[in-house]
């Protein structure tokens, strides 16, 4: 197991060197030019130059790439172009709250959507189930923004229950967070019903029945463990995204997190900070998919022997 | 006047099972499918029966049937009557249901394959039989599913261990080990041996042969060979189209075959001593159970068909003593 | 008498399954609908999409406005019908390409395998370590925000969901006892490929198909709304929910309609994906 741990991590690393040199490359053929934008329309042209010269812009695109990586190694993922503060200390000054936000919605939506799907496929053919199928295609079809906009406008515009935006105070996590959970919800809602409605097909389900076991423990026993362990690549997957998507989210809701300093510094052509951003949350995103495959193992017997045999295989020189 | 008192003595073998009429259909989108029509069986104390027919007679249907265990919708029980003990399990509720299966009826199913729960341990979910119709401690449940894993000649070692560890004819093992464990009065074979290697299969059937006399286990045994009849049953049930056309001891069965289906089920087996240069199965194929036909069921491919056939269906007559024939040839009317 | 089962074409079968969806039917009306209205926009919209009449704005539906002015002016009513026509080209198009070049990666992946295999799949795990959202943005940005741009931008981040899907199939689909009967009898392996490969391997590609364009159309709203899609003055409906932002104050319904227009769209290919799928998978039947 533990082979297969390090196996992944060190998998990770060609991955981020091609992620960086994707980004470096995407950048290149940006028709912006940050030492314009910086330059501003007054300098002459010899200032202008000179800013690439110290922007390191007029180097190849090798030496680019290696200073890059060289740099990264020592934690230095350059200054901002804008606002010429070091990328890396900002980056993590304004990455928990875009973390807390992800788990925050993710958490509410494992909450709401597990027991909806289970209920959804233990009451198949009725009412309930159409309603909740319905519910969750609503959800998923909604876009999170405007969904996002139509919740402050009733809780904070309207009725003044909740803030409009900022996070200084805890209810300001309430929208954000429902905002987002609710289309996470109806995804797992509805991989947990489609998951549970083929467990129950399946023979050791009868199984436990002919055992003389109840219907409960049937399916909280039996049933909806199995059908659990597909739906957690699901969440792992869909928290990964939420670090993603979580960036409208900030700009919504003014949340000082990495979604809203990413997309600041897209606008801005500001290279250090986009190379520094899509490097960082593509890292941690590989690194939520390695702990959801790990956690995987664990669960699932028939995949934790695999890596157990391999392992033996391995030892005894098969 | 006293009268010369005749005191008659026969072995009176209880009867385990009484099915009577039961008429089982399933209701799907396209078409009801009549699965079941009109069944009527017995089983006796300590009997094995042979549940014999090809795939699609019902015989798995009449066996869920039994432990109400269909997928309710779309199947339904539309009558009959089924006595286990003199009570009809018709009538009794899920809760007491619950109590007899597993307990007092217990059931296997065809594939070993996928009839264990993967991810949960073998000796666990033997455990778990026991303890739910025992009051017991854990620790005693667990040491009773070790002494059945033992029973079916697996090492209790093994019992922490998971299906996908163990081979087919192993689990087929485990599933046993779980269906006796309770020490069930009446059990259920699907076609156990059919997913299994013809070694195996052996010496699964002989194991269950030794178990079922030694724990004194009425059987009903579903399968589509009739090998593994001659070798285990005492009686034979022959299904065709949810009926059952043929009944009687297994000699009645394999020695003075009765019913034009049966006698075609011998012929088409291959014979090692024969020198026929083709195999002969019976023409035709099973009637399309959404749309039954009128009179015998059997009447399209049967070789004796009279036309009377095509339009009543036969009664049952007893050919012999314990006998039954469904078929105009030796009466029905 | 009983007679043998009829047989019956996959194509009219699987139209049958489906016509019993009630709710697949009216999206597959729907969605019908929502390209007429694209493709009739400028006969239907009683005013051009750009037209301004600063002294009517932000009104209330009335006669002259069916559905009320925006900030500047202009009619909500034709904007949205207008708006059909950029949310489905960066539903449908960024679909399609992210579907052909997904397809044709994944089907030589997984036909060819070794290194040929290897190689790509490779590639794919560095493609997909980017949430997909970030890529959609980071080469929205990149690229310079316009329609074509972020139709570009919505396909590029889409491709490897089809490629793996694809490869997927076909690996499947390769191993079947049935393609092995196919060879046994000397079928010639064009023909597998043909008559057994592409037919099973397109089921999940279609139903997968259908359902990203619900999620094309919302990222491309929302790649409007943030500005960096469809730019001023093209009528797009995340970027008419961007436009109302700053009014919900005294305007709340303004953000409204437009949004109401992304969900019944996306809703109606979700429930048309749904419903394929159920056709196509025999097994997914109860």
């Amino acid at each position: 197991m533990g082979r297969y741990i390090g196996k992944r991590l060190l998998l990770m690393i060609p991955i981020l060197l091609g992620i960086s040199l994707i980004v470096l490359v995407l950048i290149d053929i940006t028709p912006g030019d940050p030492a314009r934008i910086i330059a501003g329309s007054t300098a002459t042209e010899e200032e202008y130059e000179q800013i690439r010269e110290d922007l390191g812009l007029n180097d190849p695109l090798i030496v680019r790439y290696t200073r890059f990586i060289a740099n990264s190694l020592r934690g230095d993922l350059g200054k901002s172009f804008i606002t010429k503060r070091a990328v890396w200390p900002d980056m993590m000054a304004r990455f928990p709250y875009t973390l807390l936000l992800a788990v925050l919605s993710t958490v509410l939506s494992i909450i709401i959507g597990i027991p909806l799907g289970v209920y959804a496929a233990t009451n198949q053919y009725s009412w309930k189930d159409n309603l909740a199928i319905i519910a969750s295609l609503f959800c998923v079809s909604m876009p999170a923004f405007w969904f996002a906009l139509l919740l402050i406008q009733f809780f904070a515009v309207k009725h003044r229950i909740l803030p409009m935006a900022g996070i200084e105070q805890w209810q300001g996590w309430v929208l954000p967070v429902v905002s987002l959970a609710l289309g996470y919800a109806s995804i797992i809602s509805r991989q947990m019903r489609s998951n549970m409605l083929e467990v129950i097909r399946q023979d050791y389900i009868i199984t436990a029945r002919a055992k003389g076991l109840s219907e409960h423990k049937v399916l909280y026993r039996h049933a909806l463990k199995n059908a659990l362990i597909p739906v957690i690549m699901t969440v792992g997957t869909m928290f990964g995204m939420s670090l993603g998507g979580a960036l409208i989210a900030e700009v919504i809701f003014s949340i000082p997190g990495l979604g809203n300093y990413t997309l600041t510094g897209l606008v801005n052509r500001d290279y250090p900070v986009i190379q520094g951003s899509v490097l960082f949350l593509s890292a941690l995103f590989s690194i939520v998919i390695l702990l959801i495959d790990i956690v995987f193992a664990f669960i699932d017997p028939r995949i934790r022997s695999q890596y157990v045999r391999a392992k033996r295989r391995v030892r005894e020189g098969t | 006047m006293i009268r010369g008192l005749r005191i008659e003595v026969h072995e009176v073998a209880e009867n385990i099972l009484e099915i009577k009429d039961l008429v089982v259909k399933y209701h799907t989108d396209d078409a009801v499918i009549h699965a079941v029509n009109g069944v009527n069986l017995t089983v006796k104390k300590g009997e094995t029966i042979g549940l014999v027919g090809e795939t699609g007679a019902g015989k798995t249907t009449i066996a869920r049937s039994i432990l109400r265990i269909l997928q309710t919708p779309p199947a339904k029980i539309w009558g009959g009557e089924i006595i286990f003990k003199d009570e009809d399990i018709m009538q009794k509720t899920e809760k007491e249901m619950r109590k007899i299966r597993g307990n007092q009826i217990a059931m296997i199913f065809q594939d070993p394959m996928t009839a264990l729960n993967p991810i949960e341990r073998v000796g666990f979910q033997i455990a778990e039989a026991i303890g739910l119709h025992n009051k017991i401690s854990r620790a005693e449940a667990e040491r009773r599913a070790c002494d059945m894993l033992e029973m079916v000649g697996i090492p209790m070692e093994r019992y922490n261990e998971y299906p996908h560890q163990f081979s087919g004819g192993m689990k087929q093992r485990v599933v046993i080990a779980m269906a006796l464990a309770c020490n069930p009065e009446l059990l259920l074979a699907d076609e156990p041996t059919t997913a299994l290697d013809v070694t195996i299969q052996a010496q699964v059937l002989e194991m269950m042969q030794s178990l079922k006399e030694k724990l004194g286990t009425s059987v009903i045994l579903i399968t589509h060979d009739l090998g593994v009849v001659a070798q285990t049953c005492d009686s034979v049930a022959v299904v065709y189209a949810g009926e059952i056309v043929e009944y009687g001891t297994a000699e009645h069965i394999f020695d003075h075959t009765a019913h034009p289906y049966t006698i075609g089920l011998f012929n088409s087996l291959p014979k090692l001593d024969s020198t026929e240069p083709r195999l002969k199965p019976i023409k035709g194929l099973m009637p399309d159970p959404t749309n039954l036909p009128k009179g015998c069921s059997f009447c399209e491919r049967c070789p004796e068909a009279m036309e009377k056939c095509a339009e009543k269906s036969p009664g049952v007559t007893e050919v012999a003593p314990g006998h039954f024939v469904k078929c105009f040839l030796v009466g029905g009317e | 008498m009983s007679k043998p089962a009829k047989k019956k074409s996959g194509l009219s079968e699987t139209w049958r399954q489906l016509k019993k969806n009630k709710a697949a039917v009216v999206s597959l009306f729907i969605i019908i609908a929502v390209a007429l209205v694209a493709i009739f926009a400028p006969f239907l919209a009683p005013y051009p999409y750009d037209e301004q009449n600063t002294k009517r704005a932000l009104e209330p539906p009335s006669e002259d406005y069916l559905l009320g002015t925006d900030r500047l002016g202009r009619d909500i009513l034709s904007r949205l019908i207008y708006g059909t026509r950029q949310s489905l080209q960066m539903g449908v198009v960024a679909t399609v390409i992210a579907a052909v070049v997904g397809v044709i990666i994944g089907a030589v992946a997984g036909y060819y395998g070794g290194w040929v295999d290897n190689l790509l799949m490779r590639l794919l795990d560095i493609y997909q370590s980017i949430p997909m959202f970030l890529l959609c943005v980071t080469l929205a940005a990149v690229l310079g925000p316009s329609l074509r741009n972020a139709v570009i931008a919505i396909g590029i981040s889409m491709v490897p969901g089809f490629a793996r899907l694809m490869r997927a199939s076909i690996l499947t689909v390769r191993e079947m006892e049935y393609v092995e009967a196919a060879k046994s009898i000397n079928a010639s392996n064009a023909r597998i490929i043909y008559k057994h490969i592409i037919p099973n391997a397109i089921a999940p590609t279609i139903v997968s198909l259908t359902m990203s364009i619900g999620g094309s159309v919302m990222a491309g709203a929302g790649l409007s709304f943030i500005g960096l899609g469809v730019q001023p003055p093209m009528a797009e409906w995340g970027a008419m929910i961007s436009d109302a932002r700053n009014y919900m104050r005294a305007h709340g319904t303004l953000a409204l309609y437009p949004g109401i227009c992304i969900m019944i769209t996306v809703l109606a290919f979700n429930l048309l994906g749904d419903g394929l799928r159920d056709a196509l998978d025999p097994r997914l039947k109860n």
